[in-house]
């Protein structure tokens, strides 16, 4: 089924004249088009929603603001984008937070970066900038200098006390302890503030902010040419850096349409998988230290530094290594590669299997992770859940299985999926993709051909050093892509790619000159991060630490 | 009687001293231990094998600034420390350490106070140990310190009771409160422990220890990850330090406690003599504690409760309900 029934409907949807498949649809019946897209074209998760200002741009659009909205079908291959025009951002738009309880953060991040209001919002307050802050920074007229100062810091009662009251309570009369999770418990993982009102050990209400990481990611994108980008890219999600890497060269050549040389797929195959392991490794090991399991965090981070090393190796860096570059990889792989690859996956596999050994059926870590904070598969798509999160809530969306890139169909590997969208299932989830991800490289490095890593287009890639050296032309050609940049095609793209945490996103707009016009990342840890107060609330601390832990919340990417 | 007095206090100031320092190099074989089996090294720079790392860490704890937060209740702030280490050498006093020896002609018997309810004093000294923690997380004026306190209580609620009910068919069968009654009483060889002749008993006084030292899988209390550092949060210094010793000189006192009452104590093993039996079997035990910590994740509070009054309650009971059954 098309989006015919839609276009029935709603005659008044126009096609967006840039884009083949973005819908223009009036801001008056948003509301009611996106209940028709939820409901009956069933477009279960919203994946995004993008704030634009025109202000800037080079040709004339309607008005000056206008947002995009990202659906994905239940059958996780067709993606469906509106866009809506706003005529006054004042008053601007109906609310979809009733309709996907993913819009909620969503709509305050595009109010907090644009001003954008939202009518029947919730809770419509800034999110990822300071309360204090004055202006909407993701505005072309703001300028990228300049910086102000917020000390206050904000008691977050106005979102506490209508969540206590939905539930009947009183904190005088309960006699509720109002308590800070955070933002530097030993157990936040990065700095995340979750203020939660305990009865007892129990949390009766939970309320989170977030943004305590926002170093404006998407403004700084918006003054760099695209390779310059791909390191910052490395700060999303810092436990796979490569994979942001990969995701964001990806959207690009997605746009110019490009098709890397295989050795360069086999490698960006090859180092994501591991990545993958790694953010895995990472998002266990913390998990189960805080479930008070020390010795796991040895052994499976003992093989993480391996990785590390290994990868120190091949790409110069440990943690962010900026290894992808629009076209390609940055340099081949070194001499005896498989080797050490091989080495760091047996210490895997030993690091894994060994601390299975030690929980899977270990009475304590069962008590304390089943039936810990359930989502059932309605709620995670309503939430926007990706990834091993959604796999644990027993939804088999995988982009590598359900629109195969770079190869991935030609793998042999299995789909990992939960049941109960338990703690413990988020945690198996992850242990069983870390094999399969094993799984994968090692076919990889048999299959890997030889050959060229990177295209050869002079307005993508750099010229080899030879012709910048000697010839006029390679001079004028290296200096004109570091200076200008690649000129990537006018126009509005979204692309995805199934990184560690889920899907991650980047919807990107060009005007066609070095710079890209707007970037907006889709971070799945920002989706996983909203439901994480309501999701812990009737169960214990204890259990709300584990449960933070087991959703791998990523502040680099979550704030951006 | 001034030969006793002399006697005694010689004695406790020698336990006192040598348990002290045994808690700091507790801490020390813990780190070592658990290194070891977590595939790493564990202190290695501060002297050979890190061993004067006990010493780095005394010096840094004594030189620490003692701060005081300013709404604390500071008196009780203060004294709360020293109740968790006094009480835990308090608890020793009962306890037989060693056999008896000779030395210079002079015959010393290594127990400070030889109480004829031995079992009883000690077992009420450690529990009113938990004082410490309870008045030290309330008087902090800091949510994770109530927080820890209202673990203290939930800790003690839960293990006491199986404590007293599982050490209670042992003394049916001794019928002494003494721990040298205990001892003497498998003076007969491995076969008269009286493990064999009370498993249950055993497993749930060692499940209670745990709970009793505050190790894992039943470390609520200071539990970072979830509590900060529970009721020691605002805590540091040598006041925070003295915690720790206690916690140490607990975890020695209850390695005793298990030798004495189920393995035959200082009783001498065919050609091993008796002190150095008891120190194999209190080491034993030490090593039990740090090898759990290495294997286990720990236990939530209400997990702590449903297993304390809802399992191994009824089965202490019936322990003692059977044991008296078998006396008849």
């Amino acid at each position: 089924m098309g989006i015919q029934p839609l276009l029935q409907n709603f005659p008044a949807i126009t096609q967006e004249v840039y884009h083949e498949s973005f819908y223009v649809v009036g801001s008056h019946e948003l509301f009611s088009v996106v209940r028709f897209v939820r409901d009956r074209l069933h477009y279960r998760l919203l994946l995004d929603i993008v704030g634009v200002d025109y202000w800037e741009y080079v040709d004339k659009r309607p008005t000056r603001f206008a947002l995009i909205y990202h659906f994905r079908h239940e059958d996780f291959v067709q993606t469906l984008t509106l866009k809506v025009y706003i005529e006054n951002e004042k008053q601007g738009v109906e609310s979809i937070a009733s309709l996907y309880k993913a819009a909620n953060w969503l709509e305050r991040e595009v109010y907090d970066q644009f001003g954008i209001h939202f009518v029947n919002h919730p809770m419509l307050k800034r999110i990822l900038n300071h309360n204090e802050f004055v202006g909407h920074p993701l505005r072309r007229d703001y300028e990228i200098t300049k910086g102000q100062y917020c000390t206050q810091t904000q008691d977050l009662m106005d979102e506490l006390l209508p969540c206590i009251d939905s539930k009947g309570l009183d904190i005088q009369e309960d006699n509720l302890m109002v308590l800070n999770l955070g933002p530097s418990h030993p157990a936040s993982h990065g700095t995340i503030r979750t203020l939660v009102a305990l009865d007892g050990e129990q949390i009766k209400a939970a309320v989170s902010e977030i943004g305590y990481l926002h170093r404006g990611f998407e403004k700084s994108c918006e003054n760099h040419t695209y390779n310059q980008i791909v390191p910052y890219t490395d700060r999303l999600n810092y436990c796979s850096a490569i994979m942001n890497n990969i995701a964001f060269v990806k959207a690009i050549e997605d746009i110019y349409k490009i098709h890397i040389p295989d050795r360069g797929v086999f490698i960006r195959v090859i180092v994501s998988e591991l990545s993958r392991a790694i953010d895995h490794l990472v998002c266990l090991a913390a998990g189960l230290l805080d479930m008070g399991a020390q010795t796991n965090y040895w052994y499976l981070f003992n093989p993480r530094n391996n990785a590390y090393d290994f990868l120190s190796r091949l790409t110069g860096a440990r943690l962010t290594n900026s290894y992808m570059r629009v076209g390609g990889v940055a340099h081949d792989l070194h001499l005896g590669w498989e080797k050490e690859l091989e080495a760091v996956l047996r210490e895997i596999e030993k690091g894994v299997d060994e601390s299975l050994r030690m929980t899977q059926t270990n009475r304590i870590f069962q008590d304390r992770t089943y039936g810990i904070s359930p989502v059932s598969a309605h709620d995670a798509l309503s939430y926007g859940y990706t990834g091993p999160n959604l796999r644990a809530s027993g939804v088999a969306y995988d982009l590598r299985f359900d629109k195969p890139y770079d190869y991935y169909d030609t793998f042999d590997f299995e789909l990992v999926v939960g049941s109960q969208g338990d703690t413990y299932d988020r945690l198996m989830v992850r242990f069983y993709e870390i094999k399969e991800s094993l799984k994968i490289i090692r076919q990889a490095i048999k299959k890997i051909p030889s050959g060229a890593i990177s295209i050869e287009r002079h307005d993508i890639t750099l010229p080899p050093k030879r012709a910048v050296y000697q010839s006029i032309e390679g001079v004028m050609n290296q200096f004109k892509l570091i200076f200008d940049g690649l000129h990537v095609p006018k126009g509005e793209y979204y692309s995805a790619y199934e990184a560690a945490n889920g899907e991650l996103g980047f919807t990107t707009i060009s005007d066609g000159s070095g710079k890209p016009y707007r970037i907006k990342v889709r971070p799945p840890s920002f989706l996983h991060m909203q439901s994480y107060p309501q999701i812990i609330q009737e169960y214990q601390v204890g259990d709300a630490i584990l449960t933070l832990g087991s959703l791998n919340i990523i502040a680099g990417e979550m704030d951006r | 009687m001034d030969a006793l007095i002399i006697e005694t206090v010689v004695k406790a100031i020698v336990v006192l001293l040598v348990i002290s320092a045994l808690a700091g190099f507790g801490t020390y074989l813990e780190r070592k231990v658990l290194a070891f089996m977590q595939r790493r090294l564990g202190p290695m720079h501060v002297g050979p094998f890190g061993l004067l790392q006990i010493l780095a860490d005394g010096i840094k704890l004594f030189t620490k600034e003692d701060i005081v937060p300013q709404h604390a209740n500071r008196l009780i702030f203060m004294v709360a420390p020293a109740i968790t280490a006094a009480t835990a050498f308090i608890a020793l006093a009962a306890i037989p350490l060693f056999p008896e020896f000779t030395i210079f002609g002079y015959t010393i018997r290594p127990i400070i106070a030889d109480l004829n309810v031995g079992i009883l004093f000690v077992l009420g000294a450690m529990a009113s140990g938990l004082y410490g923690p309870l008045l030290a997380g309330m008087a902090q004026a800091n949510k994770w310190g109530i927080i820890g306190s209202a673990r203290t209580a939930i800790l003690f609620l839960s293990y006491e009771v199986v404590t007293g009910l599982s050490i209670l068919a042992p003394i049916m069968i001794v019928g002494s409160l003494s721990l040298i009654d205990f001892n003497n009483a498998q003076a007969g060889g491995v076969s008269d422990w009286m493990v064999w002749k009370q498993p249950v008993a055993f497993v749930l006084f060692l499940i209670a220890g745990f709970a009793e030292t505050n190790r894992t899988p039943f470390d609520l209390l200071e539990h970072e990850a979830e509590v900060i550092s529970g009721y020691a949060t605002e805590y540091s210094g040598m006041r925070w330090g003295m915690f720790f010793i206690g916690e140490y000189a607990n975890m020695i006192t209850v390695a005793f406690l298990a030798s004495l009452v189920f393995f035959g104590g200082f009783n001498p093993i065919g050609f091993i003599p008796g002190f150095l039996a008891i120190i194999l079997k209190v080491s034993f035990f030490f090593f039990l504690m740090l090898w759990v910590r290495a294997s286990w994740p720990h236990v939530r509070p209400d997990q702590l409760m449903w297993l304390c009054w809802k399992v191994l309650m009824p089965i202490a009971i019936l322990n003692i309900l059977i044991t008296g059954i078998v006396l008849l």
